[in-house]
């Protein structure tokens, strides 16, 4: 029997708006002053813990760009009588992923295990982040290994990118590293270093744990209080929080930066320059925003550089999140022959969005959607949500974050966003940075309005 | 066991394969309100043809770009909804998923079958000639421009004969790419993407009867197609093959690559083992003595690869400044041997039990996206026949022994049987090991 074929004309209307509750978080703080936020999380028999100590890469004394990193890379060499051998063996054991992360404003570490290692993976995780061994042999490993790999990574483009466009927007400020340091300020640092960062920078006061799992708050705040109570502050001082108070120097001016590269294949781009902070009002206007300009497959940076161009792969727009001044970007990496005209368009799509093509109704209406109703997918596994917990903590958001996003970027107008568009992108005085082939592509940047490429060595 | 022994861990699904040929998978999940659509296409690099490689990639490409009643991206409308999308090919297989809200299946399940059913249509040779672009910009980008991007190919391209699909990778030859034409497209859509050569999953917040109810509505009216025939081709080692290749790097490296068994013969998990035990973490073997004791190299890594008619172990160890690549061959030699004569101790083993363990518990956190539960499914269902193989597949980790690992590392990881590649700083081929032998890679 012939069955009828289905009528496929106009594509299925959407249903109403699922329901969903976002985790609950609760507050706790132990007698030593560690602030602890528990989610109940069933979806699996596992738990997350996320630690996050204040002052990342942005804490880095002058001269020791690259300390934080180094210390946070140093806290599973050791801990007790456990050898770095011995700490991976016992996180082996529990089934434990264990990560670290330096940022520009906190260290994050986190474990995740099975739910029955609970206390196993708590003990651990505290002897390792309040009792580091801190040996010379490892520090001298672990230090080598970083400035080898400082090294390498001098043939990777994107990296080279990424380390040369922060110094060109920030200069000396503590935002203008990148957390892995350099090799001259590498060479320098000593243990004593390491352990000083350590005493004058972990400190129970200063750090928050986020635990998530499928255990009742009571039972995750026990598992932090027998882990972590023992935590004691130390004595002097706590550090200002980050970022420090120099604010880095305003440009007025376009201008362009190249790295040659030899026989580059492609040039790695970044044209942007430093916007606003994660704790600007004006966060929900700048997502949107964002989305519409470079965030999401469909915006118009992509839509025009690899959709109607085939100049690239991908190319993106975002902002480098901080909770001091952080950056706008365009970032991607295009064919060597159309660099100049990469960059033209790119440009033009900034300039655009300010005004002159001012969002429409429909993008609007497309971005907002796409933000907020795929926002709960972003909640399916504990360390996902322990990672958005600890981020509330860094950039002090209220717990009703998560049920405030929807409506919130839901207000958003096409007004709005033209007003930030217009507020915070500013084309005079975009800096764009090109890591590709200068024999090949130097001439070309002459016919962009950008000025005389400024020629930069490779920098580690 | 210890006591600290696993509950079963389980995934449960239910299936049932429709009049054309198609495959269901509905597994269910209520933690969240999103549903994952999974969809694989039993179509890879491993049937294209030499000369005409890149092909299986860049039709996935396509598959974005519009269908007849879609006749624009496939981004657009599903992220509007809210919704995740993706794809990927490799050499067995391509995959699509969305991973949706709820409200927004019947969207997703109405594109996935338009393209199944109705791609030809809305595809023009000016799409077809963009995204023959993009692709060229993604090798270029994250093959030709990147350290050590090329080794894989060369070793490949070693490994199995000219005439066997394993000879070259996925994304294929920049010569071939340029030489791809428009009409070649609709041969390939007609042979393999159609109800009998694929297999859709449903994951999530839904039931199953609904689950079903949809995936007939949308996918049950496209004609079934003839199911492909699997594709045979046979690799044999002889002897050691020695290579170089220059690059743009800062330090040498050295590549070793045997061939092992197929994704799911009996050693392919054990040589999962063996690649864990060797270099994964601080307590493997080669990370220990030449990262972390001798300080001769600056990484390890090694990992069986897992496919449809053969495996492939590739390690790979970069040198320190100082060290040579002949004394770094020398170590890797000397563990292997070890590994291959004495077999995992005890701790070793109970480690890979642990983390085999909590690594599949951690996959059932997630529906969708690469690896996700509705992957997963897809997995076991297209590559086995069977998408309740989970448990299964566990014990393949759970049941290996210290003899059973030693005798894969004795069977496939041998020194007279392999190809060693010297990947060497651009006019510094005198850190090659000696005897290499030059080969281009382009």
């Amino acid at each position: 029997m012939a069955r009828v074929p289905l009528d496929r004309s106009a594509a299925p209307a959407l249903g109403p708006v699922p329901a969903f509750t976002f985790p609950g978080i609760e507050r706790h703080v132990l007698p030593n002053g560690l602030k602890v936020r528990t989610v109940e999380h069933t979806s699996a028999p596992v738990l997350t813990l996320a630690v996050q100590v204040e002052g990342g890469s942005g804490a880095d004394p002058a001269a020791q760009e690259g300390l934080a990193s180094l210390v946070a890379d140093m806290v599973d060499e050791g801990t007790g009588s456990l050898s770095a051998i011995d700490v991976s063996d016992a996180l082996s054991r529990i089934g434990g992923d264990y990560d670290v992360d330096t940022g520009p404003d906190a260290i994050g570490f986190s474990l995740t295990t099975l739910a029955r290692f609970a206390d196993r993976g708590a003990d651990l995780l505290a002897g390792l982040l309040t009792r580091p061994s801190l040996r010379e042999s490892d520090f001298a490993r672990i230090r080598q290994l970083r400035i080898d790999r400082l090294r390498q990574i001098k043939d990777v483009a994107s990296a080279v990118a990424e380390r040369a466009f922060l110094r060109l927007l920030y200069g000396r400020h503590p935002y203008g590293h990148a957390p892995l340091g350099n090799e001259e300020s590498l060479r320098v640092l000593s243990l004593d270093d390491v352990a000083g960062f350590h005493t004058l920078m972990f400190r129970p006061s200063q750090s928050t744990l986020v635990l998530v799992g499928g255990m009742r708050h009571a039972e995750l705040l026990g598992v932090a209080e027998r882990a972590f109570g023992g935590w004691a502050e130390p004595s002097g001082q706590a550090p200002v929080r980050t970022p420090a108070s120099t604010i880095p120097p305003e440009l007025t001016m376009r201008r362009i930066a190249l790295v040659h590269r030899e026989a580059a294949a492609q040039s790695e781009l970044r044209i942007g320059h430093l916007a606003a902070s994660r704790r600007t009002p004006d966060y929900a206007p700048l997502l949107v925003m964002n989305a519409i300009l470079g965030g999401q497959f469909t915006s118009r940076v992509n839509m025009k550089l690899r959709e109607e161009k085939a100049y690239t792969y991908g190319a993106r727009t975002s902002f480098d999140w901080k909770r001091g001044l952080a950056p706008f970007a365009l970032s991607t990496s295009v064919h060597t022959a159309s660099t100049a005209a990469a960059i033209a368009d790119a440009s033009a799509e900034i300039e655009g969005i300010r005004g002159s093509r001012p969002v429409t109704e429909h993008e609007l209406a497309h971005a907002k959607a796409a933000l907020t109703r795929g926002y709960p997918a972003g909640f399916e596994t504990a360390a996902q949500v322990a990672r958005a917990v600890s981020q509330l903590a860094l950039y002090d958001l209220p717990d009703t974050y998560f049920s405030d996003f929807v409506p919130t970027v839901g207000a958003v107008t096409a007004a709005e966003v033209t007003r930030v568009a217009a507020q915070y992108l500013d084309p005079a005085r975009l800096t764009a940075l090109v890591v590709g082939d200068a024999q090949v592509v130097a001439d070309s940047l002459h016919t962009l309005s950008f000025g005389e490429p400024l020629q930069l060595p490779v920098q580690m | 066991m210890t006591a600290d022994r696993a509950p079963l861990i389980d995934l449960p699904y239910t299936k049932r394969t429709l009049d054309n040929g198609l495959d269901v998978i509905v597994h269910e999940d209520h933690h969240v309100p999103i549903v994952a659509v999974n969809l694989w296409y039993h179509v890879g690099s491993k049937n294209e043809q030499p000369g005409r490689t890149g092909f299986a990639h860049l039709f996935e490409h396509l598959m974005f770009e519009g269908s007849e009643h879609q006749n624009s991206g496939y981004f657009a409308p599903l992220q509007a909804a809210g919704g995740q999308l993706n794809g990927s090919t490799n050499a067995d297989r391509t995959n699509y998923w969305e991973v949706v809200p709820t409200n927004a299946v019947d969207l997703a399940l109405w594109m996935e079958s338009d393209r199944m059913g109705f791609l030809l249509p809305a595809l023009t040779k000016e799409r077809f000639e963009t995204q023959r672009d993009v692709v060229l910009n993604e090798r270029r980008q994250n093959y030709e421009n990147r350290p050590y991007g090329l080794a894989l190919m060369a070793i490949v391209a070693s490994l199995f004969p000219p005439d066997h699909p394993y000879n070259w990778i996925t994304i294929g030859s920049a010569d071939d790419i340029r030489a791809m034409k428009f009409e070649d497209v609709r041969e390939f859509f007609r042979t393999y993407y159609h109800p009998s050569n694929a297999s859709l999953v449903l994951a999530g917040d839904m039931t199953t009867d609904r689950a079903f109810e949809l995936a007939d509505r949308y996918f049950g009216d496209l004609p079934p197609g003839v199911k492909p025939a699997p594709v045979h081709a046979v690799a044999t080692a002889e002897g050691e093959r020695r290579l170089l290749l220059e690059d743009r790097v800062e330090r040498p490296r050295l590549y070793i690559g045997w061939l092992t068994p197929p994704m799911y013969a009996p050693g392919d998990a054990e040589l999962d083992l063996c690649g864990d035990l060797l270099a994964n973490g601080k307590t493997a073997r080669l990370y220990r003595t030449l990262v972390y004791e001798r300080r001769v190299a600056l990484d390890v890594s090694a990992a069986q690869q897992s496919r449809e008619i053969a495996g492939y172990f590739v390690l790979a160890v970069t040198a320190a400044p100082g060290a040579s690549l002949t004394d770094l061959a020398a170590a890797v030699d000397e563990e292997i041997a070890r590994l291959a004569a004495e077999g995992p101790t005890t701790p070793e083993m109970e480690r890979a039990e642990a983390q085999a363990e909590a690594n599949f518990v951690y996959h059932l956190q997630t529906v969708g996206g690469f690896d996700g539960k509705s992957d997963q499914l897809n997995a076991y269902n297209v590559m086995r026949g069977d998408p309740g193989f989970f448990g299964k597949d566990l014990d393949r980790y759970r049941l290996a022994t210290p003899e059973s690992v030693r005798d894969a590392a004795q069977r496939y990881l041998r020194p007279d049987r392999r190809v060693v590649l010297s990947v060497v700083p651009r006019g510094q081929t005198a850190e090659a090991l000696p005897g290499s032998e030059p080969v281009t890679v382009s």
